[in-house]
């Protein structure tokens, strides 16, 4: 029996295996933040322990940043002393840091796949869920918590049971209006938010194969949100064009070296997978979320589901809906367009396609955020700005921003949010927020009409 | 770390499915740079009310239910990989927490903190919720050494899973950062052969 994409990956990282236990699993690149790391740093720092390969450390403020004035001190007095912590503990342990304000700043899982750092074969982990999003270049990019940052400074491994295998297939070509939000989304609402925990998950088939880095990196981060470990794709053309030429990318003959080895990276024919599921891509449509997880999302042009359950009914009382009703014409006053899951170049294109030479509807508050400096600028030299700008949409400076509104970027109480973010968790954008998640093709839409609709009568 | 070996206590229930890290403690509170005094924010939202008035419904807020086990839904701790969670629910006095499912980072989370995941049939979780709401002092008995959670009152008992590894570390209150840093020579001579 053939070995998965995973298994190459995994079993070549394992450094050893303990009776009866998990594996120690050897990490090459460590991402970390200004929020989940203040503690490790002190841990090791209790403990007497150097950190073992500073080198293989990139760290970004992203969570807990302002997206206004980013060149002014940092107003929240708490939000600020964590930054400097950062700052701090990086210059005192060699480590490289893209602060608030530099020119590589941006959310960690959009600058580390944009300055090459991320690359297929690898591992990497970060104290972040959405770490999955690295799972796009086939690597093996998973969530730690704060003590397993600490063993990483220290050790640069994990001790991890191996997870199970899922294989998620669909082939097929996408509907006109359809994103790959809309893609994983739609997997959401069939498998649920729990239908994925224990695995780690493979995406296959020609709609994954057609899609560009930025659409797998979207697929790829939201496989936390099924419960899964992560999930990755097999690096291919669009894998290896993408990586070429990046700032940390394998330079001349060695990034040929690596290409070779990459290009091994691929599922066997006979590998069997714990768990498979099939799905046809003629079935996706765009989809929106109706309730307080990502699982429960449907298509805009369906009806909210019925079930009896009391978590279910509880979710719907919060969200301010009623089962059976369609979505279709609910008035929303917050648009989001931004976090790691759709802040990079092709999710503004796609959203300022649909928005040039239209206004956003005098009820809404649009929010437009880039996930990077990089990104920040290109939405500027390919005159997207204009086009926001024109359109009565604001654009900020780059973080995580209203996804987990850590900063000043909250949606009020009780008003929905069109997100392009990924969780509609009760309260994730602001106390008493309601948030829908959607592709930012949707939520242009949402902001044009100040209500939802359903994009494919309008593309 | 902490040992844990045998507990026997009151429980709070909370029989709400696919609680996520966000309920159990909110981003807000994210901006400390230490471990300590989560606890008093732990679910928040579910607490107080947006002016900081008490919800006198839920069940953290509710006299006729103490003690240092957590009993909830399914799925527990989904979402943020924020240890914070643990931290609080730590903080707050929790030693076990009891469900028909937790999400992996969680429960990854809670025993590197010495919180010990319990994780039981859905059966035995309806149980043992339907059991604290007709008793609320009802007592409940984790024995880790022997991988069983019983509710005498109830004349039910049931076997739960944990990893062999982990199970010794928590006996003996060692975490993964002991063992890793035993193994550190083995972690160097790995790294002279990894080519990628």
């Amino acid at each position: 029996m053939g070995k998965t994409l995973f298994d190459k990956v995994w079993d070549s990282h394992v450094v050893t295996t303990i009776k009866d236990g998990p594996q120690v699993l050897y990490i090459d690149k460590h991402l970390i933040h200004e929020v989940t790391s203040p503690q490790a740093f002190n841990e090791i720092k209790e403990r007497g322990v150097p950190l073992l390969r500073p080198k293989q450390i990139l760290a970004t403020a992203d969570h807990n940043t302002p997206t206004k004035d980013q060149h002014l001190p940092v107003k929240d007095e708490l939000s600020r002393k964590q930054l400097a912590a950062l700052s701090k503990n990086c210059a005192d342990n060699d480590i490289e840091l893209y602060g608030l304000g530099h020119e590589n700043n941006g959310i960690i899982h959009v600058i580390s796949p944009e300055l090459g750092v991320t690359q297929p074969g690898m591992t990497l982990v970060c104290g972040d869920s959405h770490t999955s999003t690295h799972g796009a270049f086939g690597s093996i990019a998973f969530g730690i918590g704060t003590s397993q940052v600490a063993q990483v400074f220290a050790t640069q491994s994990v001790v991890l049971e191996k997870p199970k295998s899922m294989r998620i297939t669909i082939d097929g070509s996408l509907k006109k209006g359809v994103l790959s939000k809309d893609v994983v989304l739609y997997i959401l609402a069939e498998i649920t938010a729990n239908g994925g925990t224990g695995c780690f998950i493979e995406f296959a088939g020609e709609v994954f194969e057609n899609m560009s880095m930025e659409s797998r990196m979207t697929v790829c981060n939201m496989s936390i949100e099924m419960g899964a470990r992560g999930g990755m794709i097999a690096p291919d053309q669009t894998t290896f064009d993408y990586v070429k030429g990046r700032k940390f990318a394998p330079k001349d003959g060695e990034f040929e070296k690596k290409v070779a080895y990459w290009k091994t990276l691929v599922t066997a024919k006979d590998a069997v997978f714990d768990k498979e599921y099939v799905f046809k891509a003629s079935d996706i449509e765009p989809m929106i979320t109706f309730g307080t997880n990502p699982g429960m999302g449907i298509k805009i042009s369906e009806a909210i589901p019925e079930n009896d359950n009391e978590s279910y009914k509880k979710s719907l009382q919060y969200m301010g809906f009623t089962q059976g009703a369609s979505l279709e014409n609910l008035q929303v006053n917050y648009v989001f367009i931004g976090s790691c899951t759709n802040s990079r170049i092709e999710d503004f294109r796609a959203a300022a396609t649909f928005i040039k030479g239209k206004q956003k509807a005098s009820n809404i508050t649009a929010l437009i955020v880039p996930g990077s400096q990089l990104v920040a600028k290109q939405i500027k030299e390919e005159g997207l700005q204009e086009i926001f700008e024109a359109a009565g949409f604001e654009l900020r400076q780059p973080g995580c921003s209203a996804c987990l509104a850590m900063n000043d970027d909250k949606i009020p109480e009780g008003e929905y949010c069109v997100s392009t973010s990924n969780r509609n968790f009760e309260g994730r954008q602001g106390q008493g927020a309601r948030t829908l998640l959607a592709s930012p093709l949707v939520a242009a839409s949402v902001a044009v009409e100040g209500k939802i609709v359903d994009i494919t009568k309008l593309v | 770390m902490e040992k844990f070996k045998t507990l026997d206590a009151m429980a709070i229930p909370l029989p709400v499915e696919n609680i996520d890290t966000d309920q159990i403690i909110p981003a807000r509170f994210l901006k400390a740079t230490d471990r300590i005094g989560f606890g008093k924010n732990l679910f928040k939202d579910w607490r107080h009310y947006k002016d900081g008035s008490v919800n006198d419904e839920f069940v953290l807020n509710n006299d006729a239910y103490h003690g240092s086990i957590l009993v909830a839904g399914s799925n527990f701790g989904c979402g943020s990989s924020r240890e914070h969670a643990a931290w609080a629910l730590c903080d707050y006095g929790f030693k076990v927490v009891v469900s028909s499912f937790f999400a992996d980072i969680f429960k990854g989370n809670a025993l590197n903190n010495g919180l010990l995941p319990v994780q039981v049939s859905e059966s035995f979780l309806q149980a043992l919720l339907k059991g604290i709401k007709e008793d609320p002092k009802m007592i409940i008995s984790v024995n880790l050494e022997q991988q069983l959670i019983s509710a005498a009152r109830l004349n039910l008992s049931e076997k739960f899973e944990i990893n062999p590894y982990k199970k010794l570390c928590l006996l003996n209150g060692y975490d993964d950062m002991d063992y890793l840093l035993s193994i550190l020579d083995e972690i160097k001579e790995y790294e002279k052969k990894d080519s990628f």
